[in-house]
């Protein structure tokens, strides 16, 4: 365990220096120890891959004090449980006319459309980090045969619901939105929706699940082509 | 009961002291670029602390009341006119229904703030009213100000026409001096880059906007091109492939995986956002320590400044 300062209002955490399930979980844990030894000092918490940013308010404490105190809070750190996080389903219609880059990523793979999806659907993700817009949730890891790289020329507009693979990561794009990410198919559930409680199906732990569905019951679930 | 919005300007939009504790589902924090100068608004117009006000960039705001209350416009200086006449800023004026409000160009500095008595009344999202237009979130519909809209305020009769003399006010200059936290990824920069950081002046480009300020000038060399993505602080100095350093500000992203050479401190980055393109900016190194120390004595001397009351 590191412990960094990172600016006037924030120290970092390294807990692990890679992508794993097991540094997830420390992660998590550090979340829950750190929010109850911090109280009301704290302001905000990013966690992340294998880090965990901490922010507080300069006028009420410094970094020495919260250093410390996270430092205590961590030191008796049990992981959580790795089955602990809830698991989640999220119904992909997977095809060419929902996902533009489906073909071109098994051409590259050198597998069929259908081993693509026994793939993706095949495995179980977790929620490694929540960012780059709000609820873009980053789930990993995908099997290494369906990696692809990012595009080299992102797409202006990216729809909702968008289910895409950039390296050993996946997601489903909460909004319409540029990006570079490879599509593969459609999810009809919202990522993030404002008005909902909660506002989204996930948080950072969580496993995901990716279930394939039929085109009808896409729509039957209020999924939108085009 | 309102502002009506006639000329939106550039880019107007609301905001109150940011959005905290959303993080955790990817939303950033907006509110003021120039805290400072937003402070005074709220301060002056005898509002709570961070108060819904307009964030006016650039200036070419014109607003009509349709209410009787007072307003103090803070912040980049640029002509204030009501009714066609000139007005000063950091000063409470009463303004009547029917009254022409016009933030013309601003001519020093780049942000203004518009307060009005009590705060635009407007509902929170996740917590705030900043108005966040990446995200679609806050302000009215999470956009920027448009002809026609109105902006919610209550009439208010009466309040002290406070100003704050014109000597104790900011004063906005093209070249400054940021302090910066050395990072704790310094080791991926040798001494010779760190020492070019904070000695060699650097410009604001073309890209600089709420979510930050990207600064062209000598490049740093960085020893690896990314980290594991994480969590990114306020006032981060990023270093990109291309060397060239961004300092994130209010909109960033809350995750990102490029080096970070160090971390503004935010009395700092209040006068970098009003610098605009061509602007120069010196970076000088500061302690943890050192910069919570800033911090304190900056807040207790706004708090030593007088406040004078103009009698008619």
């Amino acid at each position: 365990m590191e412990i960094h300062s990172a600016g006037e209002d924030a120290i970092i955490v390294y807990l692990g220096h890679a992508t794993s399930p097991e540094v997830a979980a420390r992660v998590q844990a550090a979340v829950t120890a750190v929010t109850r030894a911090l109280g009301p000092d704290l302001v905000d918490l990013v966690p992340s891959y294998a880090s965990l940013l901490i922010i507080y308010d300069p006028l009420q404490t410094d970094h020495l004090s919260v250093s410390h105190r996270v430092r205590a809070a961590l030191q008796s750190l049990q992981a959580a449980d790795m089955d602990a996080g809830r698991t989640v389903v999220l119904p992909v219609y997977y095809a060419p006319e929902s996902g533009e880059d489906l073909e071109a990523l098994a051409g590259n793979a050198g597998l069929s459309i259908e081993e693509v999806i026994a793939l993706h659907s095949g495995s179980e993700y977790r929620v490694y980090a929540i960012g780059f817009a709000p609820g873009f949730a980053y789930l990993g890891q995908v099997d290494e045969r369906i990696a692809a790289p990012r595009l080299a020329t992102p797409r202006q507009k990216v729809p909702r619901g968008a289910v895409a693979i950039a390296d050993r990561q996946t997601a489903v794009y909460p909004a319409t939105s540029p990006g570079g990410w490879n599509l593969i198919g459609r999810c009809p559930t919202r990522m993030f929706d404002p008005d909902a409680s909660p506002t989204m199906p996930v948080n950072v732990g969580d496993r995901v699940r990716f279930e394939a569905i039929s085109r009808e019951k896409f729509l039957t679930l209020g999924g939108e082509l085009g | 009961m309102s502002l009506r919005v006639v000329q939106p300007g550039i880019l107007s939009l609301l905001q109150d002291g940011g959005r905290t504790g959303q993080h955790r589902i990817g939303l950033t924090n907006g509110g003021p670029l120039d805290r400072e100068a937003f402070d005074y608004c709220n301060l002056l117009l005898g509002n709570a602390k961070n108060c819904t006000a307009l964030e006016v960039s650039f200036g070419g705001l014109h607003l009509q009341a349709q209410v009787d209350t007072y307003i103090c416009v803070t912040g980049a200086r640029l002509p204030l006119r009501i009714n066609g006449k000139e007005q000063p800023q950091w000063e409470v004026l009463a303004v009547a229904a029917g009254d022409d409000i016009h933030l013309e160009f601003a001519q020093r500095g780049c942000r203004a703030y518009l307060g009005v008595a009590d705060g635009f009344v407007i509902p929170a999202s996740f917590g705030s009213t900043a108005t966040v237009m990446r995200e679609n979130i806050g302000g009215l519909r999470g956009d920027k100000l448009h002809a026609g809209d109105e902006l919610p305020c209550p009439v208010v009769t009466s309040r002290k026409n406070l100003y704050l003399a014109p000597e104790r006010q900011p004063h906005y200059s093209s070249e400054i001096t940021v302090r910066v936290i050395p990072g704790y990824q310094q080791h991926h920069f040798n001494r010779l880059q760190q020492r070019r950081f904070f000695s060699r002046p650097y410009t604001v480009s073309e890209r600089c906007d709420r979510m930050g300020y990207r600064l062209e000038g000598p490049a740093i060399e960085c020893d690896i091109e990314g980290i594991l993505s994480e969590g990114i602080c306020f006032g981060a100095i990023q270093i990109p492939a291309d060397g060239q350093p961004i300092v994130l500000l209010n909109d960033r992203q809350t995750i990102g995986g490029y080096p970070k050479i160090g971390s503004a401190l935010s009395l700092d980055t209040a006068r970098l956002a009003q610098l605009t393109p061509g602007g120069t900016v010196h970076f000088a190194p500061i302690t943890p320590h050192g910069a919570h120390n800033a911090l304190h004595l900056a807040q207790s001397f706004a708090r030593r400044q007088p406040l004078l009351e103009r009698h008619p």
